[in-house]
């Protein structure tokens, strides 16, 4: 039985809501971290507020949200956090979400690493059958290490978001059981 | 051409109009008892509701909409009886952004076909690119649902994402078509 | 597509919460009903009790672990009891509970009837993997029932019930989704 949680640079760990919330909070004052995971207008949340948001979600527990902080194996910091949103139980597909907090560990692979470890969750202990993720077309970087973990473009929504005066396309993006569990073992032998 | 007498609600043979909470509810639940209804209008499994239930949600509804800010409900009605025939919504709106997600239904098997649901989205796009100011619209669709994508075709819909095999239903799986249309593309086929 | 909800002898409804605790009410003075269907002692909730809960379900909301059904006549539409479905969503695996509170109605195939729809409902709607359920084995027209439906019988857990000085085994059955489809190719002609 492998660790579904730990990789090789970083590691999947429960979140306690008042660190969370901090951290975020902190993340969320780079407005280039807060457009790369988020659609909406960027804001400055207080910690009291993610604090507070990240307690909500910890009581209302449902079979449905995964949701992980995560930490560097080498100093053991929380750079970033992962959720997983199964969103239709019988079609067994769920939406993924992740973000790294801070630019300094943007680039150096934790991503590509992190969402390796969530499609293993997803698939092997969550047993969904697809995953499936959107992504901004003014994030490359993004876009590049979700196609090195195997995510095949779905299409895209024209014109979806406008930042800076222009308009931005917004990427789906997915991937199917049989195409992970054909990759993985290529991957492994 | 945008005359502001233009009457928003008022359509051939239906018009939008209010939740009413003494005769819909019933309704409402006699349609969530035909599962067809349900698999077309909802993604998620079919379940039958009460009308104590439907009432509930209706409640729930009208607080979103004061909370969010972001939503807009229609309940479809027959011009000449104020009959209930189906419902149309505008969610997710992102006002930043412009954009927002198209909803659509008709309530009894026996109404459809007859052309009210052309009429309710040229009145719903024309609410979201109109008056709400929007700039593009989103709908979301199984590839089972034949009247919704005939739909979006006659209206010049894009078939922009097929999220493969994302549904299942009666044992087989099935694509989730998303459609999107801009509002230049819609000003245009609209003077046309 | 056919409609789900609806069977040869019943279809499947939700009811409003007065008049379902007006019946449920009545059905649990039915000693005989009560321990056909539950292992807890027998006792008597008020309409007003079983009202309040079923709205307190309604103010929160839709579970997605949880699918209650009442259970309607085609020919007279009477009420005429409930069936439901607990679904473990992460192992694809539902609970089917079923209980007929009018006697006129027992031994006629409605309960087989209402079953085939709930066990159909979560192979064709919920994509659910297996079925399951547990029955008393004094309960001869159940078991007969369940075997109509499809379910077969897996195992006993030996005296594990103490009713009127007696002690009885608890039987579990099953029916997994493979073995389900093959019936439903065996039945069409």
């Amino acid at each position: 039985m492998n660790d579904i949680y730990t990789g090789r640079l970083v590691r999947f760990s429960a979140y306690d809501p008042e660190e969370m919330g901090k951290a975020f909070s902190k993340w969320a004052r780079d407005s280039e971290y807060r457009r790369m995971s988020d659609a909406r207008a960027a804001s400055l949340p207080s910690t009291k507020q993610t604090i507070k948001f990240f307690e909500k979600d910890l009581e209302e527990l449902s079979p449905a949200v995964h949701f992980f902080g995560v930490r560097t194996l080498a100093d053991d910091k929380l750079i970033g956090e992962l959720v997983l949103d199964v969103f239709d139980w019988a079609g067994r597909d769920a939406f993924v979400g992740l973000s790294i907090g801070e630019r300094e560990n943007w680039g150096r692979g934790y991503g590509t690493e992190m969402m390796d470890l969530m499609l293993r969750f997803a698939f092997t202990e969550v047993n969904l059958r697809r995953v499936t993720l959107t992504v901004f077309e003014y994030n490359p970087r993004a876009i590049r290490s979700y196609e090195k973990v195997g995510f095949r473009h779905e299409g895209r929504l024209r014109q979806f978001l406008n930042k800076e005066g222009r308009r931005w396309d917004m990427l789906f993006m997915g991937i199917l059981r049989e195409e992970w569990l054909e990759q993985t073992m290529e991957r492994e032998s | 051409m945008f005359d502001i007498a233009t009457q928003l609600f008022d359509g051939q043979d239906i018009r939008f109009g209010p939740i009413d909470y003494e005769k819909d509810p019933e309704i409402e639940s006699k349609w969530t008892h035909n599962a067809e209804f349900m698999r077309l209008y909802e993604f998620e499994p079919a379940r039958p509701m009460s009308a104590a239930i439907v009432k509930k949600q209706y409640e729930k509804l009208e607080k979103k909409i004061e909370e969010d800010k972001n939503l807009y409900h229609f309940m479809l009605r027959a011009r000449d009886d104020d009959r209930l025939i189906g419902k149309a919504v505008v969610s997710r709106i992102e006002w930043a952004s412009g954009n927002c997600q198209l909803r659509l239904g008709i309530g009894s098997a026996d109404d459809r076909r007859k052309g009210y649901g052309t009429q309710a989205l040229k009145m719903l796009l024309r609410f979201a690119f109109a008056e709400l100011n929007l700039f593009r619209v989103t709908a979301n669709m199984a590839e089972y649902n034949e009247g919704a994508i005939a739909l979006m075709k006659k209206f010049g819909f894009t078939e922009e994402v097929r999220r493969r095999q994302s549904l299942e239903r009666d044992g087989r799986r099935w694509d989730l078509l998303v459609f999107g249309l801009l509002k230049d593309e819609w000003l245009n086929q609209a003077q046309a | 597509m056919k409609d789900l909800f609806r069977g040869e002898l019943v279809r499947l409804t939700s009811e409003e919460p007065e008049l379902r605790a007006k019946h449920e009410a009545r059905w649990q003075r039915d000693t005989e009903f009560h321990r056909l269907a539950d292992g807890d002692p027998a006792e008597l909730n008020s309409e007003k009790k079983i009202k309040a809960w079923t709205e307190k379900n309604i103010e929160s909301g839709f579970n997605p672990e949880r699918y209650p059904f009442s259970i309607r006549t085609l020919v007279d539409d009477k009420l005429i009891g409930f069936l439901g479905l607990w679904l473990n969503l992460i192992h694809g695996e539902a609970w089917v509970g079923i209980g007929i509170g009018e006697r006129d109605y027992w031994g006629k195939g409605y309960g087989t009837d209402a079953m085939k729809l709930g066990v159909q409902f979560a192979f064709m709607e919920l994509g659910m993997q297996r079925v399951s359920l547990g029955l008393h084995e004094y309960n001869a027209r159940a078991l007969k029932s369940y075997e109509k439906a499809g379910f077969k019988l897996e195992g006993r857990t030996r005296q594990d019930m103490l009713r009127e000085g007696k002690r009885t085994d608890t039987l579990w059955m099953g029916v997994l989704r493979d073995e389900w489809l093959q019936l439903q190719r065996g039945a069409k002609p």
